[in-house]
């Protein structure tokens, strides 16, 4: 995977005056890559849409690379807000069978269970 | 009747609960008089997503039941309005989107459980940007939201629907959801009061995740009084939440009167440059001077890190949802694509057809910054920045009790101008985004005009210092009357 | 197998926990409900639904860590493991990635010299189980029962320091045996609860770096464990001997065939873009916690057997045996207890007759027929010499069929033994008088007739006979005395 990295040293106001010059088509990731994402996330790109796509997606990575340049060492990855731990809840069975009325919004239900295309093992 | 009727929605909800303890008018009376004025103003602005007129109406019968028998509780009768991100048992739940379209959802959110058993009267599902994905409510695959105060314009997201009806006085509140400016943003570009709370204080559970450690519900509404109102029904611990935290809620509406001398304002030096439009600039130092002389003071603030914080949560949240968004697969509930040839079929056309161009953006930038060989160097990364700005605010707060500044860098933009480049929408929400990722409450108050278009004054607090920004908020709104000036074709 | 090789095995135990519901909610657990029954909205992935965490799965986590000897994390996170699949409604598996709750444990088992070999455990975590698929019977279609998505699993991963197949199923039992103890799981592979994989390499003797491994699936009983890991052994050496690759897959086990043959479906691009689930947060346990657990912890397998040895003066290989499990190992301290016999007599029953009847009737000891007071009211008959160890049987059988106490049977079917002398002396002259033949023959050298003479004593006699005296008679008379 080749990936042209574009480093914006610049702060973040900058860019609001520089989105006049802002050149066009700056592509960051290619068409592969691209690909590759998209079967990972189950998304069907359109091929009208794809080129669109992959340049937006470009963008976006070029804007985020400017984290690249932030002094995080020595700094822990902020994973929550308030620093909390896991309340743990008492073993015990709280929820009754609701089967049919929540099979009600399946659109592939046979004998209770949910229907997909038949997979192979 | 009529004539007191007519006037109803101008009132607040605080008003409209005084008149409906005093028997002024009937919650039926209300009810009916605000679901007719929604119908009247749907085509136009296109606030709701569905109408819930037959509950609204079962709900009113009981609210005046209810205070007949004198057992009515906190917002007994009183209209409400929920994004349609809220899960709603036995309402349509489309989160905007095609995917859920029709989605009918088995349970309440506890929030809108809360405010159903303190006697509100839900009147429908409002409109919002597709998952709550955006700062424009253009992404919304029932089509945009218009600005009460200009058509053309948009009111704001991704809780567009809530802000724009509650301006245009077709509701005076509604719930909302805020992961990076989108309770705020569009309560500033439609003159309205928007407050996210902590992250933990309102449960999220019902609450269609977007960006796990970022969502916060809160609310729209038109002045904070109504706001601490709600939120003192919504707030408060949830088993069912793992991140809720167990806090004893404040009465809220009590410590509004809290004065604001003595009060030390923070004002940060990187929010007031060359990014803000001068108009909103003056009208933010105006309401700073305001509150100058009502006895805070103010104090400059350096946030050095701020400017990471639009590229850190266009890491973080697209993360998180890329993995939320994966549920969405045709195989339990929502769209389903037809004659799917085998399950990849399934999964890709399903999801392809459901999501509108957006999410499936920020799936796939998700998808790509957890991916192997990726996930240090813009994940892990984007959560130490995050480390670094919430670091920056506690720093802050050690010298001010709450942070003032413009909520939004301009005044509302005109619907399909920002489309195009998804930067330039993203940095609608340079302001609010700070306050999501440390977690912190703020609140967007009316704080002026620019060229007739509303302008929104932020405030934010450290954790749990809701009382705090409400009380500064309601002073302010003691000593101007923004809060009180509607769109001319609403009001 | 060609020994110029080294085979390296690592193993992968899926092990349900024994909790009455699922790790993240409040549904069910119980197994063999009808489809998607316990299938909770939490378990399904509707939209805005929150996983919880069942506290229990924390505490059993926490005594396994202990029971070998592993560190338990004072901080541990959950993380998503993101991929699609059906049986995963939400797209993603709660697991835990970085910081699992179990850490750097080990175990001792004994190879096939009979030394003992420590195995490492890299690490056990926490996660949830998947829904299961249903291939036949839907058509064109597979059909989905989530009622088992959500259970709470524990993830119990071997360094790769097993050598043979052997080796594999003694650590296997081994940990089958402490999760039974430990009462944190029924280990029922048959329904599922105890599912292990086996990673397999093989690498010429002497190398340092480990060959390619294959990973085999749908392993549920020790002894397919043992043949797949096997096949698969010698299908790699003959690869390798070829002069081919081994290739990097995963592989299902046919117990029809007895072949492993690598699986069709998914697993191309195992990206599983693990990061901390953010509705979920640290898990953080103190020494408070740890100590409790570990003061709540059982005498462990291994323990109980050390002790069986020296205490009850037990064969090694049968103290093996009954410590496999809890319950054997209890019910046989409480007959050992009330016997007067010696505790060796006690295991014998136990893992003969005792064990024999269970099986024949497919019933855990807990059902057994015959108390352990009463097993051992019998073994004191046979101490006491009122019956022999052969007419015991008989009587076993009885109470069983729940004829009664030993006693009772005794009495009732006259079983005492004949101790008096002059009366066995008396059979005794009688039956060599009956078979002059033989006695000229065993006179003659056949020693060995001594065993029909005693038999024609029994019976005479009903078997009721005591042999010990039967056999001093008979000699004495035999040789002419």
């Amino acid at each position: 995977m080749h990936k042209a990295v574009c480093i914006i040293a610049a702060p973040c106001s900058a860019w609001l005056l520089g989105r006049q010059e802002y050149p066009e088509h700056f592509v960051s990731l290619t068409r592969d890559q691209v690909q590759q994402i998209a079967i990972l996330a189950r998304l069907k790109l359109a091929d009208a849409e794809f080129d669109d796509v992959v340049d937006k997606l470009s963008r976006i990575v070029d804007f985020v690379d400017q984290l690249q340049a932030a002094p995080t060492d020595d700094v822990l990855p902020m994973a929550h807000p308030l620093n909390m731990s896991q309340r743990l809840r008492a073993d015990e069975v709280t929820e009754p069978d609701e089967r049919d009325e929540i099979q009600e919004n399946a659109a592939s239900v046979e004998d209770g269970y949910y229907l997909v295309p038949k997979v192979l093992e | 009747m009529a004539q007191a009727t007519d006037a109803l929605y101008a009132r607040t909800l605080t008003e409209l609960a005084s008149g409906l303890k005093q028997g002024e008018f009937s919650s039926r009376d209300l009810t009916e008089s605000l679901l007719q004025r929604i119908d009247e103003h749907q085509a136009r602005l296109n606030t709701f997503i569905t109408v819930t007129s037959d509950i609204a109406l079962q709900r009113a019968a009981a609210a005046d039941k209810a205070r007949a028998n004198g057992n009515e509780g906190p917002l007994n009768g009183l209209p409400i309005v929920h994004k349609d991100l809220f899960c709603t048992r036995g309402v349509l739940t489309t989160c905007g989107s095609h995917i859920l379209g029709n989605f009918v959802s088995p349970y309440d959110a506890t929030v809108v459980e809360r405010i159903n058993a303190a006697g509100a009267v839900m009147l429908g599902k409002t409109n919002m940007d597709e998952f709550a994905m955006g700062s424009s409510n253009e992404t919304s695959y029932f089509g945009p939201v218009k600005n009460p105060w200009n058509e053309k314009l948009s009111p704001g997201g991704s809780s567009g629907g809530s802000a724009a009806a509650v301006a245009a006085r077709i509701v005076p509140a509604g719930t909302g959801t805020d992961t990076g400016g989108s309770i705020r943003q569009p309560a500033a570009l439609t003159g309205t009061v928007g407050l996210k709370p902590t992250y933990g204080r309102v449960s999220r559970f019902g609450m269609v995740a977007f960006a796990s450690s970022l969502d916060q519900a809160g609310v729209i509404t038109r002045s904070a009084e109504d706001a601490a109102l709600l939120l003192g029904v919504m707030a408060g611990y949830d088993p069912r939440d793992s991140t809720s935290v167990d806090r004893p809620v404040p009465d809220y509406v009590a410590g509004l009167s809290k004065p604001v001398k003595g009060l030390k304002i923070g004002i940060v030096r990187q929010h007031f440059d060359e990014g803000l439009d001068a108009g909103c600039e003056e009208r933010v130092k105006a309401a700073l001077a305001a509150l100058k002389e009502a006895g805070a003071t103010l104090i400059e603030v350096d946030l050095p890190n701020i400017d990471l914080s639009v590229p850190a949560y266009y890491v973080v949240a697209p993360a998180e949802c890329s993995s939320n968004m994966s549920r969405f697969d045709g195989v339990r509930f929502g769209h389903r694509a037809d004659n799917p040839q085998d399950l990849l079929d399934l999964y890709c056309r399903t999801r392809g057809e459901g999501f509108g161009a957006e999410v499936k953006r920020r799936i796939m930038i998700g998808t790509y910054v957890l991916s192997a060989g990726y996930y240090d160097a813009y994940y892990l990364k984007a959560q130490k920045v995050r480390q670094l700005i919430s670091q920056d605010f506690k720093k802050a707060f050690e010298n001010v009790d709450v942070i003032a500044g413009p909520t939004a860098p301009t005044t509302a933009f005109a619907i399909g101008e920002k489309t195009d480049d998804p930067i330039t929408m993203y940095l609608n929400d340079i302001y609010t985004i700070g306050a999501n990722l440390a977690g912190l409450p703020g609140i967007s108050v009316p704080c002026g005009f620019v060229d007739g278009l509303p302008v929104g004054l932020q405030l934010v607090g450290p954790h749990f210092a809701e009382e705090q920004i409400l009380a500064c908020a309601h002073q302010y709104q003691q000593l101007t009357d923004w809060h009180q000036q509607g769109p001319r074709d609403f009001s | 197998m060609s020994s110029n090789w080294e085979v390296v095995i690592g193993l992968e135990i899926h092990n349900q926990l024994a909790t009455k519901s699922k790790i993240f909610s409040g549904a069910s657990t119980a197994y063999g409900a009808d489809a998607n029954t316990q299938a909770c909205l939490i378990d399904l992935g509707y939209p805005g639904v929150l996983p919880v965490l069942n506290g229990e799965v924390v505490r059993m986590a926490a005594m396994f860590g202990l029971a070998v000897n592993a560190t338990v994390a004072r901080r541990s996170i959950f993380a998503r493991k993101n991929y699609f699949y059906p049986d995963l409604p939400k797209g993603y598996q709660i697991s835990q990635y970085e910081l699992p709750i179990v850490e750097n444990g080990e175990l001792m088992i004994l190879d096939e010299d009979g030394n003992e070999k420590r195995i490492g455990i890299t690490r056990a975590h926490l996660e949830e189980d998947a829904g299961k698929s249903v291939h036949e019977g839907f058509g064109q279609s597979t059909g989905i029962d989530l009622n088992r998505a959500g259970t709470p699993l524990l993830e119990i991963v071997s360094e790769p320091d097993l050598r043979s197949a052997k080796q594999a199923i003694s650590y296997l039992r081994k940990i089958h045996a402490i999760v039974r103890y430990l009462e944190i799981s029924d280990g029922n592979m048959q329904e599922g609860s105890f599912r292990c994989d086996a990673n397999v390499s093989v690498r010429p003797i002497g190398q340092e770096e480990l060959g390619t491994r294959t990973e085999l699936k749908n392993l549920n009983s020790f002894r397919f464990i043992e043949k797949a890991i096997n096949f698969e052994i010698e299908r790699q050496i003959e690869v390798l001997e070829d002069g081919g690759n081994v290739v990097q897959e995963t592989r299902l086990y046919d117990s029809d065939k007895d072949e492993t043959r690598p699986m069709r479906s998914k697993e191309e691009a195992n990206d599983y873009r693990y990061f901390p689930d953010p509705d979920l947060l640290p898990v953080e346990l103190d020494d408070e916690f740890i100590e409790a657990v570990r003061q709540s912890l059982p005498e462990l397998p291994d323990a109980k057997l050390e002790r069986f040895i020296e205490q009850y003066k037990l064969k090694p290989g049968d103290a093996e045996i009954l410590t496999h499990s809890r319950a054997v190992a209890d019910y046989f301290e409480a007959v050992a207890k009330e016997t007067d016999a010696i505790p060796q007599v006690a295991a014998n029953w136990v893992i003969g007759d005792l064990s024999a009847a269970l099986n024949k009737e497919s019933i855990d000891i807990a059902a057994s027929r015959i108390e352990a007071a009463a097993l051992a009211g019998l073994l004191n008959r046979i101490a006491d010499n009122t019956i022999s160890g052969k007419i015991a049987k008989q009587v076993f059988d009885a109470m069983w069929l729940g004829e009664g106490s030993a006693d009772n049977i005794i009495e009732a079917k006259g079983l005492k033994q004949i101790t008096d002398f002059s009366a066995i002396e008396g059979i005794v002259d009688a039956v060599i008088a009956a078979n002059p033949g033989q006695l000229a023959e065993y006179r003659g050298g056949k020693d060995k007739l001594l065993g029909f003479f005693v038999g024609q004593v029994m019976q005479q006699t009903g078997g009721k006979a005591n042999p010990g005296q039967v056999n001093e008679i008979l000699k004495k008379k035999l040789s002419g005395d």
